[in-house]
């Protein structure tokens, strides 16, 4: 565990950590702080554009407000605001502490995170009045997603010098995926904005490009940023190694050649060539393969530890986005099926699923990532574990109502809508409960939200206590009368929040 | 090579691998697919697809794209036996590529929170319906949870305005108004609505295997 006084050795490594925590903070807290503010900008337009969808008078006479431009600013900011943003943070983190060395270019990648938020900033404003392009996860105009794309070589250029670099000779899972991840997105984005917005493809080849790049956004973007994450957090807050370093590691190539294959399964039953959707099927279903992997290795590291998620907040957020992981990714494979996309394509049910993966997967992971690393950015406690409780039940019961709502209710809007004899109005009108229980299932996420805004912002501004008794869900002396009691497991704290 | 080197070109190989397989092999099969003229039944011949005219047509696609038309309507009709499309009325046929080789991009959508548009021009030809439709979805269709798109129209009440060459005149329905109302639409408005007379997929079209 990371502090004990008592031992020497210790206490150097400790130290040594802090030397890095200490080079990392200024340049993670922009990119955390700016994160969780279009977290919340976020779920502002979430929450417009659901209640538009059973209150279709709401906001009605703002052009700037209309559906089809909130909708898309909701998408983007949540994706290249707050996922994104996180993600770099959590990422830059993880690679000086997995890499031993103190961060580099601190100036420069704090220039670069004022610039993104510059460039998202714009992107947002160009779709809430009217030059967005809708084409789905690409609606920025293509002069904002190139420059996004294009600063990302300054990522890449830093992740190879830090592994050039790196004291640490063994290349942690996690690294993998980082590394993959930063050479991933800037890839996918220029490509897709260039042949989108070029003549380089042509009628219905647009729209698969649109498909292999918003499929590859959460598939090569903010999938391995997650798994890294989860790779790294779990055997940590744990205090024992992943369970098998082989397994992690087909995970990662099974993921790098069978992800990308899936997009098209958005497209089936559209006019592409018949072989094309076949493919992307086929990508689908091959996916089970680092899905599996990833689970066994994540339940084998948890196995008999699954106590702990009483404690550690960490933990409990990570353990909750890897599980969902494993169900948005079966969801995922399965709804690649012809006769499962027969009936859930075109509704809501894509909507659930959708949520399932960049929210209850990523961005919980997302949450727990920050949990443990601002603490020792700012070398002070979260200021309130009833804030973070109220956090974690917002976000899972509104993620799990939000999920359950929408899945379902898309199922029966699909099945209705292939019944040629119900009145397509018959449809819409079935689906306005569904579409009320969403807006409730937002505002409980949104609840959650502000609760953490505020602790992130209590943090950056050292409200907190000084290091030395974490923030648990359970004090530890609650814990060890607790444990006494029941013989469960004491938690794994050390003298840092876990 | 060290290990550094050796995963950026696995994971560069990977995904330039997928973009060849799924954007440019598919982009290579289609990209001399063009439109077709057509034998009709009275002796014409017409070219399908035909371009959009750059005077209302095309502006009012622009429309449909700023307003995001696209998260609840698509413009694709799924095969016999997939689905209800045809059942439904969406189309006498599924999609095929060459109906969408004049767009740039194409508005194939993901969603259909409304019904699907992709033959809209022969399913509801009235202008006026539109019109109405658009100024208030709730107007001609009840139950309907579209937003209406009032911003698109100048509108004028107690005694008919006069509006410009070109531009339609609507009175709203008594039931829906205290007084008599009129709704001239903005260029926007009328050029949105000229591009939705446009959507048709007609004609016999081979299927692409």
């Amino acid at each position: 565990m990371e502090t004990d006084p008592r031992d020497p050795g210790r206490a150097a490594d400790v130290r040594e950590r802090a030397v890095i925590d200490r080079s990392a903070r200024e340049v993670v807290l922009l990119w955390y702080g700016s994160s969780v503010f279009w977290l919340l900008l976020g779920s502002m337009l979430a929450l417009v554009t659901s209640i538009k969808l059973h209150t279709p008078g709401f906001l009605a006479d703002w052009e700037w407000l209309t559906f089809g431009r909130v909708r898309p600013a909701h998408l983007n900011t949540v994706i290249y605001g707050w996922a994104s943003m996180s993600g770099v943070g959590t990422l830059l983190w993880l690679m000086a502490r997995l890499c031993k060395i103190r961060l580099p270019w601190r100036e420069g990648l704090i220039l670069a995170g004022i610039y993104w938020n510059a460039m998202v900033a714009i992107g947002t404003f160009q779709i809430l009045v009217g030059n967005g392009t809708s084409i789905e996860w690409l609606e920025f105009p293509w002069w904002v997603s190139i420059p996004l794309g294009v600063v990302f070589l300054v990522l890449i250029a830093l992740t190879v010098k830090m592994l050039r670099t790196r004291r640490e000779k063994h290349l942690y899972v996690s690294q993998w995926y980082l590394f993959g991840a930063t050479i991933w997105f800037p890839f996918l984005y220029v490509a897709a904005t260039v042949l989108i917005h070029s003549p380089a493809a042509t009628g219905v080849a647009k729209a698969t490009a649109n498909w292999w790049f918003a499929h590859n956004v959460l598939g090569l973007w903010l999938t391995p940023i997650g798994l890294a994450s989860a790779y790294y957090f779990i055997p940590k807050v744990l205090g024992r190694p992943i369970h098998s370093y082989y397994l992690s590691i087909i995970g990662f190539w099974s993921l790098a050649l069978f992800y990308n294959w899936a997009g098209t399964h958005h497209l089936i039953g559209g006019p592409l060539p018949a072989w094309l959707v076949t493919v992307g099927t086929v990508g689908s279903m091959m996916m089970f393969v680092p899905v599996i992997t990833v689970a066994v290795n994540h339940h084998l590291t948890m196995a008999g530890h699954f106590s702990k998620m009483r404690f550690s907040p960490t933990l409990r957020f990570i353990v909750f986005g890897a599980m969902s992981y494993t169900v948005v990714s079966v969801q995922g494979s399965l709804t690649a099926l012809r006769m499962v996309n027969e009936v859930g394509h075109f509704t809501h049910y894509t909507i659930a699923h959708a949520h399932l993966g960049v929210y209850s997967f990523y961005s919980m992971i997302a949450f727990g990532s920050m949990y443990y690393v601002m603490p020792r950015l700012v070398e002070r406690e979260w200021v309130s574990s009833r804030l973070i409780k109220i956090h974690f039940w917002a976000c899972a019961v509104g993620m799990i109502m939000y999920w359950v709502g929408l899945s379902f209710g898309g199922w029966i809007q699909g099945l209705m809508m292939n019944n040629p004899d119900v009145p397509f109005m018959d449809v819409v009108q079935r689906m306005i409960p569904y579409l009320w229980s969403r807006s409730i299932a937002g505002t409980l996420m949104t609840i959650g939200h502000v609760s953490f805004a505020i602790l992130v912002w209590k943090m950056i501004r050292r409200e907190g206590a000084w290091l030395v008794e974490p923030t648990l869900f359970v004090t530890r002396k609650d814990a060890r009368e607790a444990a006494n009691a029941s013989h469960l497991p004491a938690p794994a704290t050390g003298g840092h929040a876990s | 090579m060290n290990r550094v080197s050796l995963i950026a070109l696995g994971v560069l190989a990977t995904v330039i691998a997928s973009l060849f397989g799924l954007v440019l092999i598919p982009n290579f099969q289609l990209e001399s697919m063009g439109p077709r003229s057509i034998q009709q039944p009275d002796g014409s011949t017409a070219v399908y697809p035909a371009e959009l005219d750059s005077y209302l047509e095309a502006p009012g696609r622009e429309v449909y794209r700023d307003l995001g038309c696209v998260y609840c309507h698509s413009q694709q009709v799924r095969p016999e036996g997939f689905g209800a499309d045809i059942e439904r009325g969406w189309g006498a046929r599924r999609s095929v590529p060459r109906d969408y080789v004049l767009q740039s991009p194409p508005f194939m959508g993901t969603m259909r929170t409304g019904p699907d548009l992709a033959n809209i021009a022969d399913r509801q030809p009235s202008q006026e319906w539109h019109y109405l439709h658009l100024y208030d979805p709730r107007i001609t269709s009840p139950g309907s949870v579209m937003p209406s798109f009032k911003f698109l129209f100048d509108t004028t009440v107690g005694e008919a305005p006069r509006a410009p060459l070109g531009f339609p005149m609507i009175p709203l329905p008594e039931t829906y108004v205290d007084e008599p109302t009129w709704i001239v639409p903005t260029e926007r408005g009328r050029a949105l609505i000229a591009y939705l007379g446009t959507l048709r997929q007609p004609f016999e079209m081979e299927e692409v295997q």
